[in-house]
This record gives C-alpha cells, structure tokens and sequence, in this order.
C-alpha cells in the first residue's frame, strides 16, 4: 500500500480551478518532487496534504485511511516553510524541541532527541542562539530539524531552498539527500528549479495549470518526456515540426519541412502519418566543420549565429538553411583543441539515430 | 562628517530636552522642596524665614507632613484600595481586550479599520462629559437600572443602586482605560505573523497551545505596554471616584487633589504625591525584573 495516496484531488478557488484532478501516490521513504511553473498549484496541494486546506472533491489517504476531518495537528505530516517560519521568542534548542514538548514527552527524553537532532543537522554548538542570530542555511537546518525530530511519516517541503545563494543551495542539496538517506522519512519537495528536482528526487510529478503532465525518475523524465511542455520545461531542448513517414523498427524517420529527413528511435504507438515535433537536446548534437566527411543519417548544414562561452561547456546558436535555430551544447574538454567555431562558420550539425525524441501533437 | 551629524541630533532634540527638563523635573524637584515645608495659614506654603516682628510663625523646614503621613492608617489604608482598584481595573481591562484586539488584528483590512475607528471614537468627546455620561446611564431612574431591579425583582432579590457604589467606580475606570489597553495590544498583535500559527499546528499544537506557546509569548511586550499606561493612571485617577464614587470611595488621586485645591495643605499634597510616585516606581521595577526572569526561564531548555 502506498503511503499517501491523492486520489482525483481538485480545489477551486472562486472560478479558478487552482488543482485539477490530480492522483498521485507516494511511497514510504521515497523523496517525491512536484516540479511546476510558478502558480500551477504546488502549494495549494502541499496545503491540502498537510491538512491547511481542504479538496473540494477527491480523497488523500496516509496508510489508506481518508484524512477527510482530520485537522493538520492530528497527522502525522510536518511541513518545512519557504520562509522558515521559526519560533523568533524561542531558542534554537526549544524551536527543535517544540513538536516534543507539544506531544508531552519527558524532559529527559526531549533533551537528548534535541541533541542528537541539531547533530543530524550539523548545528551542534547553535542551541542557545536566536533565529535572528543566525544565517539563512542555519535557519534552514533549524527549521529541518524542527520538521524531523518528531519522527513524521512524511516530510513537505514547500521551496526550502528557494531563499538560499547558489553554493548553500548545493549544499543543502547534498545535505537533503543524506538526511532524506538517513531517516528513511518520505518527503515531498516543492520546487520551480528543475535542476534541484533532478539532482535530489527519486521521482518527480511535473505539474501544470493544476494539472499533472508526467510523473516518473528524474532520468525518465529528462530523456523521456511524455510531452512538448515536460519536454520544453526541463533543461535545454531543440523542437521542431515534424512528420511520420516511415517506422523501421527500432527507427522512425520522421520529414522535417523544408529541412529533410531524418531518423530517430522508435516510439511506441506512433502511427505513419502522425504529426507532431522532433525534440532533440543540445548535448546529443555535435558540429563538424563543412568539408569533413559525415557518414551519419542525420546531418544538416548551417551557419553558427552566436556562442556562449560557460566555461565547462559551450552553447552554439546555429541556424538551417531553412530558417530553424538550434542550440548545441559541446563540451570544452580540450581547451588547446585548435578546433573552434566561430559566429559565420559553415558547419554541418550532425546526431546519431539513437538520440532524439518524437513527440505526439 | 560625524560630529556634524552629532551637533545636528543634539540641536533637533535640544528643545524638547530643555521643555523636559524644565516641565518635568523642575516640577517634581519642587515638589520635592514643598514636602519639607509647612503650609501657610490661607494654603500656600508658609515662609522660609519667619517675617520680621512676628512670634510664633511656623517657617523654615520640617519632617511634619511626612510624620502625618505615618501618624494615621488612614492614609496607608487609602494607598491600599487604590492599589486593589488600579490592579482589578487593569486585570479587567487586560481580559477585555486580549480578545477584541485579537479580533481586529486578525480582521480583514476594511473591518479592522473600523473597529480601529470605534475604539478611539470617545476620545473625541471630553474625558468629563463622557463619565457624567455614566451618571446618567447609572441614576436609579435610568432604563438600565428599572430592568436590572425589575429582573432582580422577580427573582426576589432587593432593588439595587448602582450610582456612587464602588461597583460605579470600577465600571468607570474599566470604561475610560479600555482604549489604552487595546491600542498596545493591538500594535504588537497585528505584527505577529501568520505562517507562525501555521507551523506550530502543523507541528501539532492544538488552537490552546498556539495561543499559549506562540501567540502569547510574542505578545507580552505589547502586554506590559498595555499594563503599565493603564496601571499608572488608574493608580492617580480622580475624576471618575469624584464623579462615580460616593464619600467611601475616595482614592489617592482624589487625597491629592483635596490636598491642593480644597483643604489647602499643600506640603502634605506633596508627600502624597511623593508616595504615589515611589509606589509606581517600586511597582514598575518589581515588574520589569520579574518579567525578565520570567524571559530567562522560559528561553533557557
Ligand atoms: N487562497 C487563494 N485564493 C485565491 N486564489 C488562490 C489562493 N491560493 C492560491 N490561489 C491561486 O491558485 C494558483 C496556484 O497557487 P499556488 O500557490 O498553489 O502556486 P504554486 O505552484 O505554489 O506557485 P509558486 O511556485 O509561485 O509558489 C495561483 O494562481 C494562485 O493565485
Ligand atoms: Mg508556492
């Protein structure tokens, strides 16, 4: 039996249906991303799990039992807030000790779960401060901890990183996953940053306007995605229009207007004449200088329009003869390669057949 | 660039700190001076230094009111009750308008603006019309009081009259303090933020234990506020016995202002004065120092 399960939840607010018949069902000790643009109903669901808020129509059972009535004291879910929502009259120690103190444990007990808690969290010597004495990444592993100590079935986390620079959000990345490794709680994490929902999940829902485009792993989802939006949504994608004409098992060749043909993998269910787009990633593209041979199916010349040197890699604008821009994304692996481009080359853009994706309309 | 800055500060606050200094402590040092005095014969305060050709004039200074002061319970006595009513208002107050500036605070922008609105609206009338108000409202003639006998009537209990009881007294200083608890308290309340509740439920603290973990807690300086502006001016209140109160229920207030305007012993005036202040001091700082330790306890796992 799943853990939490969502069964066909929908909450309207006035007109506006903010949650859309959503089903979705969360295991025991699994770390479960919903991944949405902003205002696609993250929080509106994450409300309703911890029970701040009720479905207008549909079930949510923990351990298959319908929470219907019960108020979100009663369950067994905490919630770690976007801003933290810290005690600020309380110590860090009460702060953590908090959902103990309310259960009515004893001293003794409360004491010794709040040190070895503020250890899991790494702030061992930060007890006796104050919120407001404290960097927001501390804050963050106080408010953590607060959420964990109790032991909850399942942990909501709504955008916990979101307030964070980039280098404490990586560490906080690694830090989720190990403490997610170590107390086998199952969390629920919100986010808009598809990078952090790739990097930290066992399995991701990709929400939008209240509704649930794809829910699969992390690599699933990026190299699989059921649709143009999950597609568009996650990472650097090229898309073009594009037609069946042919299934030649394990291949499709698809007509791409005025560009050609080209092969790609097969895909179940396609049927000759379905249109639809071709979604290649920038990274599974390389460019060959004109004059060199090219014994690849697909390949297609253009010139170079722009670059972006990051370093590590660099993003190539090209665009084909028929107007159609692609980026590709090479690694710079060889910095004293003599082998650049540079804006107005001639090249030809190359892919294997075994890349690439057909998407349906 | 600093000491300009400085000299600024010192001159944009010199004015009201000269005002201070001048209506403030002047005063109180006067006051000071006038308890060691003897009162003149007509009130005032009698000379310094015996005028030339008389005998037999009391003049210089003397410990005489503070030794009156001592002499007789009544005076301690009075100190007392007014302690006893200035406490009970404040209590009362307290309890009246935990609730209600909760209330507002938590409103809806439009509603609570309003309420806002009626909570200072008596300001807008004079403190004195709106306690002879109270007399009307008390008479023993009035609509209030011929249902309240009428009911008790049938339950067979003897008419009551509310005018000049101590029952009037209280109702008055409860009614012209009430603002003044409510507007601190609604300060700090209104500045709690929401999420807080959110998270200690979430942690499963039922509606009580948010109330008494996080709501409270935040709200004792907002309490105190509310407490010490109440406190101080029930403790010297002399309108509302003078008006509400019959010849029993005399305060310190009123002990004074006889001093000063009716009996014309001023130098006694002073020591009651004097007292008055000493008692509110002492109470303040017993206060102040229980509160923090109260803080420390409660801060400390
Ligand atoms: N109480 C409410 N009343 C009316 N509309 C609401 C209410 N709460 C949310 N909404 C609307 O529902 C939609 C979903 O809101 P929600 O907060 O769930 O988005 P989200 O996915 O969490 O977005 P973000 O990533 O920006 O936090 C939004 O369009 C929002 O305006
Ligand atoms: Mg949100």
């Amino acid at each position: 039996m799943a853990l939490l399960e969502i069964r066909g939840v929908t909450r309207c607010f006035g007109n506006f249906i903010a949650v859309n018949n959503i089903s979705i069902s969360i295991e025991t000790g699994e770390f479960f991303t919903l991944l949405g643009p902003s205002g696609c109903g993250k929080t509106t669901l994450l409300r309703m799990i911890a029970g701040f808020d009720l479905p207008d129509s549909g079930q949510i059972l923990l351990d298959g039992k319908d929470m219907v009535g019960m108020p979100s004291e009663k369950r067994p879910i905490h919630t770690v807030f976007q801003t933290y929502a810290l005690f600020p009259h309380m110590t860090v120690s009460d702060n953590v000790a908090f959902p103990l103190k309310i259960a009515g444990k004893k001293l003794d007990e409360i004491r010794s779960r709040v040190i070895k808690t503020l250890d899991d969290v790494r702030l061992f010597n930060l007890g006796n401060r104050f919120p407001h004495e404290l960097s927001g990444g501390q804050r963050q592993r106080v408010a953590l901890a607060r959420g964990l100590i109790s032991r909850p079935r399942l942990l909501l986390l709504d955008e916990p990183l979101g307030a964070l620079d980039l280098k404490l959000r990586e560490e906080m990345q690694i830090e989720l996953i190990n403490l997610q490794k170590e107390t086998g709680i199952a969390f629920v994490f919100v986010t808009h940053s598809q990078n952090e929902a790739l990097t930290l999940s066992h399995r991701i829902v990709v929400m939008n306007q209240g509704g649930v485009e794809q829910i699969d792993t992390p690599s699933k989802i990026y190299n699989f995605p059921r649709n143009r939006f999950v597609a568009d949504f996650l990472g650097k994608i090229n898309i073009m229009d594009a037609q069946v004409l042919e299934i030649i098992p394990p291949y499709l060749r698809l007509l791409i207007p005025e560009l050609g043909q080209v092969v790609i993998p097969n895909k179940e269910g396609v049927k000759i004449g379905d249109k639809g787009f071709m979604a290649i990633r920038p990274e599974q593209m390389r460019i060959m200088i004109y004059s060199e041979e090219v014994n690849s199916k697909n390949h297609f010349s253009g010139q170079i329009k722009s670059l972006l040197y990051a370093g590590d890699v660099t993003t190539y604008v090209v665009e084909f003869s028929n107007g159609t821009r692609v980026e590709i994304l090479l690694p710079n692996s060889a910095p004293r390669e003599i082998k650049r481009f540079e804006i107005g080359d001639l090249v030809v853009i190359v892919w294997e057949s075994d890349v690439g994706l057909f998407l349906n309309d | 660039m600093i000491k300009e800055k400085n000299i600024v500060r010192w001159l944009l606050s010199g004015v009201p700190l000269l005002f201070l200094l001048l209506f403030f402590i002047a005063p109180s040092l006067i006051i000071v001076f006038t308890s060691f005095r003897f009162p003149g014969e007509f009130g005032g305060l009698a000379p310094l230094i015996a005028p030339m050709g008389t005998v037999d004039v009391e003049h210089g200074l003397t410990l005489e009111a503070y030794q009156f002061f001592f002499s007789d319970t009544l005076y301690v006595r009075v100190f007392i009750k007014s302690l006893q009513v200035a406490v009970v208002t404040t209590l009362i107050c307290l309890i009246m308008s935990y609730p209600l500036a909760l209330l507002i605070a938590r409103s809806k922008e439009r509603l609570r603006n309003i309420m806002l609105l009626l909570v200072v609206l008596p300001f807008a009338s004079n403190f004195l019309i709106r306690i002879y108000a109270w007399v009307i409202i008390l008479d023993p003639e009035s609509v209030l009081s011929y249902f309240i006998n009428l009911i008790l009537n049938l339950v067979g209990i003897s008419p009551v009259i509310f005018l000049f009881s101590p029952f009037a007294v209280l109702l008055g200083m409860v009614y012209v303090h009430l603002p003044f608890m409510i507007l601190p308290l609604y300060i700090n309340l209104e500045k709690h933020d929401p999420i807080l509740l959110d998270a200690a439920q979430d942690l499963g603290a039922s509606h009580w234990k948010c109330f008494w973990y996080i709501t409270w807690p935040l709200s004792i300086s907002g309490v105190s506020s509310g407490i010490v502006l109440v406190f101080i001016s029930a403790l010297g209140m002399f309108a509302v016995p003078d008006i509400l109160g019959g010849t029993g229920d005399i305060l310190i207030g009123n002990l004074i202002k006889d001093q000063f305007i009716s009996t014309r012993d001023w130098p006694f005036g002073a020591v009651l004065s004097i007292m008055l202040a000493l008692t509110i001091l002492l109470i303040i700082g017993l206060g102040a120092y229980f509160l923090r330790r109260l803080r420390k306890r409660n801060y400390a796992t």
